[in-house]
């Protein structure tokens, strides 16, 4: 066996990185250890890049995209218009009675999540959660602006200067600069993007609006720039849920024990007989904006970003050692590897089946359930006082309210008729000759008609089902509401 | 001390020192940032006190700074409302039913303004709706005593019924029993035939030997207000007796009993009380609970054979 050798000193490598969550120095209030995460380069720094552009550009340019739905409506391809009582969504509009579709979304989502959690572990933390995407971007500032991790630190320790004072203000203003844009952006979801944007600083937008940015300005800034790390593990409940959500084959970052231990230093030229790769020069934790040490194992704060594995990897390059002493790996697999067993990744199994079936059935509920979505419907609120009238003539009569609701972008011509009840008539003020009630409906709106319902004096006693339809007289849809006639009793 | 305390060997932390049933709880240390969040609530609780009303007193509070009063805000909301609301009651004071009816904002404000003073001032005795109760009319059916049109409503909403107005509808049917004007055979004479000149006269099946008697008692005694054939006066108030609506109830007992008694409610005048775009609003509201009539002026018995209701109910 050739004795493998490697090709620079570790000690040059040496830093001061220390675990923020390390055994030392407990209290019964923990201070906050500030965290200088140091700027890697590899598969998953790039993988965040993208990611990180990619939800920033979806977050920023959404408001701004048109669609055209004719004269009169929003022409904002995603609008959620709380005082129309409408959402928006490119060719969709939904009411508020239709709000189920929010709840297919949020279970798909759950789904979605379950399921990243069960293949990957918590790469939602790593890649997508807005703390993770925003406290990324301010940690990039931060390096822009003050330098990398060394420079960072001796920037804090330094005494008070104008160039120190400089650099401060002027991150401290590009991180609110960025937490006003982001809260100015969250606005244009709610208005019609470049009417609101012109108001905003004309001074002219509702009071409403500059509370709103400033409460998104003030928590961006406060989130992603003070507190980063510490919303993840002090704040977000998601941590203590994923325990339940991660089985033994699911993918987590993980430090091969096996392979790693003992570590310690390792001089150039020195056999890696006897001992593990891991040469302890902790790029690792410097690398991790969380402040862990991956090497301690799976831990709450963790939150599965994987730049400790780019960290890694540059340095196995460096003195030889094949990559992947930090990598993505399974509780099962480690296990394997413990017993001497082969490795094997189990992406298909029960649980993510059933996962990716449900968001299938789910998602094919909500596509049936817009393809065939009425844009007519009619709701029937009956009289309650008096419950029916007893009229000079005998006969008896009830009330009641229609909601006329027409959610189409055009006008409509309805008649209104009734039926259940033998011998009952109508009778509205838009009563014509043949006996039916005909009314518009304005287009996209609720019209409400009230009528009565007329029945014989003979019409025996008690509650009789009662159904009302409406009909367009030009296209054909109809709308139907079951209702009731109380008949009243025995005299 | 603290190092006496025990530490969790995984996570490095102490614990409580408590256990159950081989459960540790893990004394994690709080985060000095939330801390601080408990200091400035109480920073931020001072300021408030000196702000905002916060302390009682022996007699009142302490104001604050910024002289807030939620008493005057819903005050000032009030009269937002009511100066918004001016010009409609203003344009309603001056329209008819059909203006109404032909204008859709006009007539969304008529009836929710009315249905909000009915509810306010009228509900307590006819009811929610109108559904009515012994005593107090039913204003939802087609059945009016002094009229069923807008202008009639309106009028009697204005003066009232045995109120203290001048102008006020009044009218008054002896208590033929207490009052001893007729005897009790007689008052059961006419009792049968009032059930048989109505449409009761079905499911009371009266005694036709008694009603022959009463019917001369009635012409004498009744007929003048109610009409010879019972269909009754609206100019005089006298409701029509050919129907099976009964104000006071519709049993022999109830009827015989509103012959002894003669009773008669009292509406007050609403003149003083509501501004003319108001009475608008709420004659609008109980016209249209579904029995309004319609503006024209009402045609005789005589001359509307067609009218649904001419069977049992000459318009009165």
């Amino acid at each position: 066996m050739t004795k493998p050798v490697t090709l620079i000193d570790t000690r040059e490598l040496d830093v001061d990185a220390r675990a923020v969550n390390s055994m030392e120095s407990r209290a019964l209030y923990k201070k906050r250890e500030q965290i200088y995460p140091k700027l890697v380069k590899g598969t998953f720094r790039n993988l965040k890049w993208v990611a990180m552009i990619g939800l920033l550009a979806i977050y920023y340019v959404t408001p701004w995209i048109r669609w055209d739905r004719g004269a009169g409506q929003p022409d904002q391809a995603v609008l959620i218009d709380f005082e129309g009582r409408r959402f928006y969504f490119f060719f969709i509009e939904l009411w508020p009675q239709e709000v189920y579709y929010i709840t297919g979304l949020l279970i798909l989502a759950s789904f979605g999540i379950f399921l990243s959690s069960a293949l990957f572990g918590r790469v939602w933390c790593g890649y997508a959660c807005p703390q993770t995407v925003w406290t990324d971007l301010y940690i990039h500032v931060e390096r822009w602006v003050e330098g990398d991790r060394n420079e960072r630190i001796r920037l804090d320790k330094a005494p008070q200067s104008l160039s120190k004072a400089s650099k401060k203000v002027t991150k401290h203003a590009l991180w609110i600069a960025i937490a006003a844009a982001t809260g100015g952006a969250w606005v244009f979801y709610f208005a019609d993007a470049p009417t609101l944007f012109r108001e905003i600083f004309t001074g002219t937008a509702s009071a409403a609006t500059y509370l709103f940015i400033g409460l998104l300005t003030f928590t961006t800034y406060a989130l992603a720039g003070t507190m980063r790390e510490q919303v993840c593990t002090y704040m977000c409940p998601w941590p203590r849920i994923q325990a339940a959500m991660i089985d033994k084959d699911a993918l987590s970052v993980t430090y091969r024990v096996d392979r790693g231990e003992p570590r310690g230093p390792h001089k150039k030229g020195e056999t890696w007989e006897g001992r593990g790769d891991c040469i302890d020069c902790r790029q690792c934790v410097a690398a991790c904006p969380q402040g862990i040490d991956i090497r301690d194992g799976d831990q709450l704060e963790c939150i599965n970003c994987a730049l400790c594995i780019d960290a890694c990897d540059e340095i196995m390059e460096k003195v030889g050692r094949p990559k992947g002493l930090i990598a993505y790996d399974s509780y099962a697999n480690q296990n394997r590897r413990q017993q001497g067993k082969a490795v094997a990744y189990r992406l298909i199994r029960p649980r993510t089946i059933l996962y990716g079936a449900l968001m299938a059935i789910v998602g094919a509920a909500m596509i049936y359930a817009l393809v065939t979505r009425q844009t007519l419907d009619l709701n029937v609120i009956r009289d309650r006082s008096p419950p029916y009238v007893r009229m000079a003539d005998g006969s008896v009569r009830n009330d009641y309210e229609l909601k006329l609701i027409n959610m189409a972008p055009a006008p409509r011509r309805l008649s209104i008729q009734v039926a259940g009840l033998e011998d009952a008539r109508l009778s509205a003020p838009q009563l014509n000759a043949e006996g039916l009630i005909l009314v518009s409906a304005a287009a996209d709106r609720v019209t409400t008609v009230r009528v009565h319902v007329l029945a014989p004096g003979r019409t025996t006693g008690g509650s009789h089902d009662l159904t009302f339809t409406i009909r367009d007289l030009d296209t054909g849809d109809v709308a139907t509401s079951a209702s009731a006639f109380l008949a009243g009793g025995a005299r | 001390m603290a190092d006496k305390r025990e530490r969790d060997h995984i996570s490095g932390t102490e614990t409580t020192g408590h256990e159950w049933d081989g459960v540790k709880e893990l004394d994690t240390p709080l985060p000095r940032w939330w801390l601080y969040i408990f200091y400035a609530t109480i920073v931020i609780s001072i300021v408030y006190w000196v702000l905002m009303p916060a302390w009682p007193l022996a007699n009142g509070f302490t104001r604050g700074m910024l002289n807030w009063s939620d008493r005057a805000n819903v005050a000032a909301d009030v009269q937002f409302l009511r100066d918004a609301r001016a010009p409609l009651f203003r344009r309603l004071a001056d329209a008819s039913v059909s203006d109404i009816a032909a204008d859709p904002d006009l007539q969304q404000f008529a009836r929710a303004a009315g249905a909000s003073v009915f509810g306010d001032n009228c509900r307590t005795c006819h009811g929610a709706g109108g559904a009515g109760a012994p005593g107090f009319p039913v204003l939802a059916d087609d059945v009016w005593i002094w009229g069923g049109t807008m202008a009639d409503i309106e009028q009697t909403l204005r003066v009232g019924i045995r109120a203290s107005h001048p102008e006020t509808r009044m009218s008054a049917m002896p208590a033929f029993g207490r009052d001893g004007l007729l005897s009790a055979r007689e008052i059961g004479d006419v009792t049968e035939y009032v059930v048989s000149i109505s449409s009761a006269r079905q499911r009371l099946e009266p005694n036709m030997a008694a009603a022959a008697r009463g019917a001369v008692v009635y012409a004498a005694q009744c007929g003048i207000c109610h009409g010879p054939s019972g269909a009754g006066d609206r100019t005089q108030g006298a409701p029509s007796l050919n129907d099976d609506i009964w104000l006071y109830g519709g049993s022999r007992e109830e009827i015989r009993t509103q012959i002894e008694l003669g009773r008669g409610g009292v509406m007050p005048s609403w003149e003083a009380r509501l501004d003319a775009g108001t009475l608008r609003a709420l004659a609008y509201y109980v016209h249209d609970l579904g029995g309004g009539e319609p503006d024209a002026p009402p045609p005789t018995p005589e001359a509307s054979p067609t009218s649904p209701t001419a069977a049992t109910s000459p318009t009165r």
